[in-house]
């Protein structure tokens, strides 16, 4: 899957959404599209799946391009948006079977086809109530179930877990973790960064219609710096960490009232380093860490601003009115 | 291609039928306002509106309250297709390989049963409280068809306004302001003769007043409500309904179509 150059502005051209935005996945690997509201997540993905057409710039998915050959990208692709696009009156038995049918499979095909799901995605005591009874959780692993009535090539997942709670957080984790697992290529978009941290390959972060920064996880916190130690203890002993941390990073050291911070290098051996020297000292840290940069300091350091929304999204504002 | 056009907009129609089957308190909310209408018009009017029509104001009333009925569906659906977009629904459809017509025509042949349905409710509360059709069944049937036809019709409208407007709630604005002044400014419920002069003319080429004028045409009433002037269209009901309708839906299923297609492109 390659996007290249993707330009899209929205109101004549004034709002710039994606500001020739470039990225691509490589078949069975996930890539997490990462940043605020407003950045272009959306706009992306609707191109991709055939739904947006770009200013310019091309896009194609398994080597289709998906301007020129919709209907054959649709049959390669599915699609989890934000909201659960399912009809809430009817229930996931009644949404599945008739995106089955949709997808040109026969009726038995397509009851069969919604049980299996139903079952693989922990829903089957719901399967005949209405969506709209549903939680938040079920209704996004209903949304999922029903865009992998294919078994697409490719998936689409669009801020798949925005706005639930850390059960249904944790669940629809397991559920990609899965998916992935059986080799689907993925884009995942996200504002959070624990959530591309865990489920993606590589994370391309994309700010005000641009890829700002692509790498692994671990690639990019190195971008921004290494590990750090932390000891904090009781007032007392802080002079005497803060030589011992000195001694070991043979960096300047940062103290924080009780807490004494310092980057180095060997981060298992310095932390090892660490404990001998503390316990040879007898003194009873109140708490030890190797703080590894987080992907919001990985924000902050690329953006000079932190994970948050700088811009109204268009599509988003749209959303409520237009689509 | 086209039997999976037409088997996926079969797939589109199942799912609104599923719909009032899950939910039947919609299918009682779409058939008792009509029903209403009938009785507080039948009861509220029918005491105080003179005609020497035999058999009374009911028979004048029926046809009017039909095609009032059938133009709310350009409402309808434009509500049920700006609630698709909104939740996302029409984005998943469109992101299916299905043909890019089904996903409007399966809505416009839902709507329409649904009309059917609504059209036979009203027809028996109008039997209940005196409406008798004289012309005999082929004429009869003739003017359901006439009305069914002219629902269908104005879905499409439906299905352009549902994808421009895009928010519920102002469609059911929009929906109200169209269709309350077009059925009033008509012969369906009282002469047309006691308007001002501007109205009277806007009356006399009201596709509703057409429609209104066919329906007693067919139903065997002489309309005592309509034909000030020797227009045209008050001459020939039956030929100028039939013509709004082929107009309408040659200029809106293509639009409409087309509409769907680019949406949000």
């Amino acid at each position: 899957m390659i996007a290249e150059n993707l330009i899209k502005t929205y109101d004549k051209g004034k709002v710039r959404a994606l500001d020739d935005l470039s990225l691509d996945v490589e078949e069975g690997t996930v890539l997490s599209v990462l940043g605020p509201n407003g950045a272009g997540k959306t706009t992306t993905v609707r191109i991709l799946a055939t739904l947006l057409r770009p200013d310019s710039g091309v896009a194609t998915v398994a080597g289709i391009d998906v301007a020129k050959h919709p209907d054959k990208v649709r049959k390669l692709i599915g699609l989890s948006g934000q909201y659960a696009a399912v009809d809430e009156t009817l229930t996931g038995w009644d949404n599945l079977v008739m995106f089955g049918r949709l997808h040109h499979l026969g009726k038995q095909q397509s009851i069969n086809l919604a049980n299996e799901l139903l079952e693989r995605f922990s829903l089957t005591d719901s399967a005949r109530r209405a969506i709209k009874t549903y939680s938040g959780g079920m209704r996004r692993r209903l949304d999922l179930a029903a865009s992998l009535i294919v078994q697409p090539k490719v998936l689409f997942l669009d801020e798949p877990t925005t706005g639930l709670d850390p059960r249904g957080r944790m669940e629809m984790w397991k559920v990609i973790e899965e998916l992935v697992m059986g080799g689907v290529t993925l884009l995942l978009t996200t504002q959070y960064l624990d959530e591309a941290d865990q489920l993606a390959d590589e994370i391309a972060v994309i700010d005000h219609g641009k890829v700002i920064a692509r790498g692994s996880s671990d690639a990019l916190k190195r971008q921004v710096g290494g590990e750090r130690l932390e000891i904090t203890v009781e007032s007392d002993d802080v002079a005497k960490v803060q030589e011992i941390v000195t001694r070991i990073s043979r960096h300047a050291t940062h103290v924080d009232s009780r807490t004494v911070s310092a980057p180095v290098s060997n981060g298992a051996g310095a932390l090892i380093e660490a404990l001998r020297a503390l316990d040879e000292s007898k003194i009873h840290p109140l708490d030890i860490a190797l703080k590894r940069p987080s992907l919001d300091d990985v924000f902050l350091s690329l953006t000079g601003h932190v994970a948050e929304e700088t811009v109204i999204e268009p599509v988003k504002k749209k959303r409520g009115g237009r689509w | 291609m086209v039997n999976y056009a037409l088997a996926d907009a079969v797939v589109i129609t199942k799912r609104q039928l599923l719909q009032l089957a899950r939910i039947p308190e919609l299918l009682v909310f779409s058939t008792i306002q009509p029903v209403m209408f009938v009785l507080l018009f039948r009861f509220v009017f029918g005491g105080s509106i003179q005609t020497d029509q035999p058999g009374g104001y009911v028979q004048l009333l029926m046809p009017g309250i039909f095609v009032q009925t059938v133009a709310f569906t350009l409402a309808s659906t434009a509500i049920g297709l700006a609630e698709d977009m909104k939740k996302g629904l029409i984005d998943r459809f469109r992101s299916l390989p299905i043909s890019r017509g089904a996903v409007v025509i399966g809505r416009t042949f839902g709507d329409a049963l649904l009309n059917l349905l609504v059209l036979a409710v009203m027809a028996l509360a109008g039997f209940a409280v005196g409406w008798r059709p004289t012309s005999g069944v082929m004429k009869v049937s003739l003017g359901f068809l006439f009305l069914f036809m002219f629902g269908y019709a104005l879905s499409w409208i439906g299905i352009y306004v549902g994808l421009s407007v895009k928010e519920a709630r102002t469609v059911q604005s929009v929906g109200f302001l169209v269709t309350f002044p077009l059925t009033f400014l008509s012969n369906a419920f009282a002469p047309t003769t006691g308007m001002p002069r501007a109205l009277q003319y806007f009356a006399e080429w009201n596709p509703v007043s057409s429609m209104v004028a066919a329906c007693r045409q067919l139903f065997g009433v002489e309309n005592q409500f309509g034909a000030t002037a020797n227009s045209w269209p008050s001459q020939h009901p039956l030929e100028t309904s039939l013509l709004y309708m082929l107009l309408l839906m040659a200029i809106f299923i293509p639009l409409s179509i087309k509409k769907y297609k680019n949406t949000s492109h």
